[in-house]
Parts: structure tokens; sequence; C-alpha cells
């Protein structure tokens, strides 16, 4: 099993004739993902290879049976293509696109809490269920079929981590980006929430970083609720504070935030933190007790 | 976007809150026609992206105009923090009573906007969240219509027991929530808001900070930027879509997304070497970034040697080689390069580096970092 997205998700691709959107339906195609449908406004009736393309996502769906998106659009059309996709009934849309002002995001959360749509991202890497799904623009090649969930606030350091998991024979049942901004849909709770669900997910591997404080609350989470085998890395222990640190979200703002806070949280909760990223395959294999 | 507080204050002016005016002066000359103008007491006030200003001597008193050029005079020649003041506010003086503090975030848990309230204006805030954080008031408010009055009014009641001040008190809240949704603020703040002798309230202080993302969005908004305060580097890496940010090590890095250049930084660190600087070079490695990339870290003589981390997922490690072997031709670089590439055609990209002698090929973070502190050791020794 996995958990979101598996081999019967039908994907339609927002903004499928932009540079990466076009890229990446192909990419996701390529690796078995079902990309059912694009949509780009005005190019309706065209097609990217043999994937149709819509106007709305309101007609992909009517037409092919989409059930989730992924947003490749320019920034400042992120929160229209956010509420098409929701207003569309879709049940996960997940959001490629960088640079959306928060408070953008925070108008368009409140419609998407008031509906049965969950969205992940902005700012995401996407999601993959190795072997049936990808949702995204991850290398999917890295990734093996297993029983390791993982959720991260990262793109390439979660890339990093997958494959040094995939070294150690550790295959992933699904690997979530939930993004790298301050305000985003889907957050750590409500993932490990779903790999708590998850019978096939036995571990979780939890990447986090400076800034905000969905770590500790994770922390708490994992040994309350969560009760599966738990590996945690916290990126930024170097960082300075008041600087933002790439990601949006990313930045120690008036003392809070702090990576030390994060890893100690963690670590009082019984959670094992890594200290060097070729740590988190040995210590999740040691939590595992294989 | 950090912006002035003289701009701050145009920008809750322009929404309705009481403000006072001034003169921005660049020399003791422009202070002491600005104070003339005035006519009456004056506040010379530095212009720094520094919060503590008064206690760092960058806010004067001065009666005449002969003492605000005195003042402004001083004020120029502080460095706040280790920012140089390169301007001052000249503003009228105001005859004050209480102050209370207002400010706006965004609060990330919630993902809604949310006004903060306290009978303790005018000192440190932090301070007060720190030791008496029952003294400060919180209301979470719409994104698209502001604090509605009424709560405004509830908000205004709890630090003020006076009926009639806190109508006054409620209206600057209200007009405040509109003015951080208004300028899409990560941060709106009025510190302090005052009780004037004569009646009304003034925002004597105000500190706006203005969404990165939406500053891309509106490039109208970028002329709120004081390019003073930026270092010498932040527009390049602005243009070539750089995130950069420097530190004091010796270790130049140059890595693919933001997790994995904390992560390669830590590691760093871990292993007893100091890095030079963060820097994100983002999905592509195209020649021209890489260019960019290696002028803003070498410009640094600090740097002893540069540590490149890619993990090349969709970005193919061949593509990446090639984009920095072309890099070295186009810039001349004496300093040992370590390069670590992992992922798609990774062996073509390590044969690409290997063949042009140009870089020392790590296959692991672990072992660049460590190959990157000894060739930085050596060249110290």
């Amino acid at each position: 099993m996995s958990i979101l997205i598996d081999e019967n998700t039908k994907v339609v691709v927002q903004g499928i004739t932009g540079r990466d959107g076009s890229f990446h339906a192909r990419a996701m195609r390529d690796y078995g993902t079902q990309i059912v449908a694009g949509v780009t406004p005005g190019k309706g009736g065209s097609k990217l290879d043999e994937i149709p393309i819509f106007n709305t996502v309101e007609e992909a769906v009517a037409e092919t049976g989409a059930n989730a998106s992924a947003i490749y659009v320019r920034a400042a059309f992120v929160p229209d293509a956010i509420l098409e996709a929701t207003d569309a009934g879709l049940e996960l849309v997940v959001v490629i696109s960088e640079g959306v002002p928060a408070l953008d995001m925070s108008r368009v959360m409140l419609d998407v809490y008031a509906s049965d749509t969950r969205v992940v991202g902005p700012n995401s890497p996407g999601l993959i269920s190795p072997g049936k799904c990808k949702l995204g623009i991850m290398p999917g090649q890295i990734h093996e079929p297993g029983k390791i969930g993982v959720v991260s606030r990262s793109g390439t350091l979660t890339y990093e981590m997958v494959w040094q998991l995939s070294q150690h024979g550790l295959g992933q049942s699904t690997c979530i980006g939930i993004g790298g901004d301050p305000i985003i849909g889907t957050d750590f709770l409500d993932v490990l929430e779903l790999y708590k669900d998850d019978p096939d997910t036995e571990g979780v591997v939890l990447i986090g970083e400076i800034g905000g404080s969905a770590e500790e609350e994770a922390a708490e989470y994992i040994t309350e609720e969560l009760k599966k085998p738990a590996v945690a890395f916290i990126a930024g222990r170097t960082a300075p504070p008041g600087k933002r640190m790439g990601h949006a979200g990313a930045i120690i703002s008036r003392g809070k935030g702090t990576a030390e806070e994060k890893v100690k949280a963690l670590e009082s909760a019984g959670i094992a933190v890594a200290n060097v990223p070729a740590d988190v395959g040995p210590l999740m294999k040691q939590a595992l007790g294989v | 976007m950090n912006i002035h507080e003289y701009q701050a204050k145009e920008i809750l002016g322009r929404h309705g809150i009481t403000v006072r005016g001034g003169k921005v002066a660049r020399t003791a000359a422009e202070a002491r026609a600005a104070a003339e103008e005035i006519g009456a007491e004056v506040v010379v006030k530095a212009q720094v992206h520094m919060g503590g200003r008064g206690k760092a001597g960058g806010i004067k008193l001065a009666a005449t105009p002969e003492e605000a050029e005195q003042k402004a005079a001083d004020i120029l020649k502080l460095s706040i923090k280790g920012l140089p003041v390169r301007m001052v506010l000249v503003t009228p003086a105001a005859d004050i009573g209480h102050e209370y503090y207002l400010g706006a975030i965004l609060d990330r848990e919630s993902g809604l906007p949310i006004m903060m309230v306290s009978r303790e204006g005018g000192i440190d805030i932090e301070e007060v969240a720190a030791k008496t954080p029952e003294l400060i008031h919180k209301m979470p408010f719409d994104p698209d219509q502001g604090l509605l009055s009424y709560e405004a009014r509830q908000l205004a009641h709890k630090i003020e027991p006076d009926g009639k001040k806190a109508l006054q008190i409620a209206g600057a809240i209200r007009k405040l929530s509109l003015a951080f949704l208004d300028t899409h603020a990560s941060l709106a703040e009025i510190n302090p808001l005052v009780e004037l002798k004569e009646g009304g309230v003034l925002a004597l202080d105000a500190k706006i900070n203005i969404d990165d993302s939406r500053v891309s969005l509106v490039p109208a908004l970028a002329e709120l930027r004081d390019p003073d305060t930026e270092g010498t580097h932040d527009e390049k890496a602005r243009t070539f879509g750089l995130s950069y940010i420097p530190l004091d090590g010796q270790i130049g890095c140059v890595v693919n997304g933001a997790g994995l250049a904390m992560a390669t930084m830590d590691l760093v660190k871990h292993f007893g070497g100091e890095p030079a600087n963060f820097l994100d070079i983002g999905g592509s490695s195209s020649p021209e970034k890489v260019v960019a990339a290696l002028e803003i870290i070498t410009a640094d003589s600090q740097v002893k040697v540069i540590l490149f981390n890619i993990f090349g997922g969709i970005t193919r490690c061949d593509h990446v080689a090639e984009g920095i072997v072309t890099a070295l031709t186009k810039i001349k670089i004496d300093l040992p390069i370590v390069v670590r590439l992992t992922g798609t055609n990774e062996a073509r990209g390590r044969k690409i580096l290997e063949d042009s002698g140009a870089a020392i090929f790590a296959a692991s973070m672990e072992e660049a970092v460590q190959e990157a502190i000894r060739q930085a050791e050596a060249v110290n020794a």
C-alpha cells in the first residue's frame, strides 16, 4: 500500500504546455503515472504527445475521470489554478510552483479547507509511491518500492535521503515533499496521520528544517499516536538567525524555529535524530530492528 | 524585503493612520534644512533595517536646526549592529502619553493573519512575549477583510480601559490590518502607537516587511528597496535566481536545493570546517548561473576552496559537469574545486570533470565535504 497516490491515480497536469509542465508531464508518464489530461486555458483540443489538453479542469475531469492534479503554472496564476482544481472536485492537488505569496495561500486555503480537496505545497517536489505513481518532479529511478514512509520540507535533500535509504535496501511506501513555504496545504501531522493508518508503512523518515514549529508538533504526534519506528533529520543547524535560507519558510525568526529546539524536541520524544545524512539509513535499520 | 521607517509610515498614512511626516536626510546639512522647514523641536532617527536604534544612539531629540545638524552628523557616523547609517529621518517631536504595541504577522500554524496588541509598547516586544506573554493579546483575522471593526474594538478594550481612547486605538488596529493585507506584508508593526497629549493616537515608529514573493510578482514594489542596505552581491544573486547568504568561513558552497544547501553547511561544520556561505543554485546548472555563483563566492577573499554538492535528479549529471567545465573557461579560479555529483548519468559527469582536470571528484556528500576541508587546510598550511 501507499498513501494518497497509487497505480489507480488519474492525473491532470495544469499548465501542461509550459516548459516545466510539458517536461514533467512526460517524465511522470514515462515513470508509469496515468497522465490522463492536461489543462491550458485557450489550448483545449490540442494534445501533448497522446495526452489530451482541455481548456478547464472541469472539462478534463468530466472527460477523463481525473482525480488528482499537478500544478506547474507560474506563481501569479497558482491561486486561481488551486481554486479551479478544488471547484472541479479533485481529491488531491499538488502545487509544484514556487514563489506564491503567503497571503495568497492564506486566502486560497480558506476555500480549500471548506472542500474535500487536499492540497500539497506550494513549492513542493511532489510525491511518489515507488513503482506505482509519480506526481511531481523527483527523479523516479532513485526510489525503490518498500515499507518506509518519507515526509520532508525539502526537495533535493529528500532525494539525497531516499537515495541513501534505497542503497541500504530500505524501499519506500510513499515519499512526500510538503513544500518549503510558510503556508502549505498539508503539514507533517497530516502526513503522519496517513502513514499511521497505512499498514504497509512500517517506519517513517521525517526531514525537517529551521523555521516554524512543525517538527516539534510532529515529535509529539510520533510518540503519542504514530507509534511506528521513526528517524528524523533537521537541516539548518548552522543557519544564522533572521536570514531566509532559500525556502521562504526556512527562517529563524525572533529566536524561534532553530534546529537545536527541533532536535531537542525530537530526541526528548525518543526519536532518533541523524547528525549527518549518511546516518539516516543505519538509524532506520536500527529502529526497525533489521 | 525590509523597508525603512519613513516608507512604512507613508504606507500607514495612506491607510488613514496618523503619522508625523518629516524629511529624509543623507547629510547633516540636509537634516538642518529639514529641521528649519519643520520649525519646531524635531527627532532625528537613523534609517537602518535593525532594531534597537534608540539604545545604539540612533534616535536623538533636537531643539534647534543647529542641534539637528549636530545630532544628524553624529548618527550618520554610527554603525548599528554592523549596519552603517546612511540616512536619517527628521520628524516633528510629539508630546506623548501612553505607548502601546500593535503588530500583524502571518501565522504559519493557523495559516491566517494575526493581530497582536499590548499595553506594553515602546519597548522590545520580544522581551514582553518571553517574560509576560499574558500582556500580549492576539486575534486571527480574515485574510480578505482584515479585522472587522468590532474585533478591533474587542482588542483595543483589552489594552485601554478608557472607552474613548480605546475607540481611537481600535481605529488604528483595523487600519493596520488593512495596510498589512494591502502591502502583502509578512510583518507590519507600530511600536509604539502613542497617545497624544492634544488627543488622538499617533504611529511614532513603524516597521513593515514585505513578502519577497509578492515583490517578485509586483515589480513596482522593488522600488521601495534601498540598494545601500544590500550586500554587493545581493542584486547579482537575485538576477541569476540564486539564493545567497554570506557567512564567515573558508569553504565556499554551491548546492542545488535549499534543504541540501543547509545540510551541506551543517556537514562542513560537523567535520570541523566553516562554511563561507549558503548558496542555492536552483534547479538548472547553466554555465551562466555557475559563473555568477563562482564570481560571488570568489569575491570573498576568505574562501580557500570551492565545494559543489549537486544531486542530479532531473538535472542530468553530465549537463551539470559540462556547465561547471564551461564556466571554468569563462572565469579563472585559482582555488581547489571539489565536486560531488550523484544521480542521473553520474559516470559521464565524472568523466567530463576528471578529463578537464578542473576539479576533484567526490562520490558522496560526506567524502566531498571532508576533501574540501583537507584542501582548505592545505591552502592554509
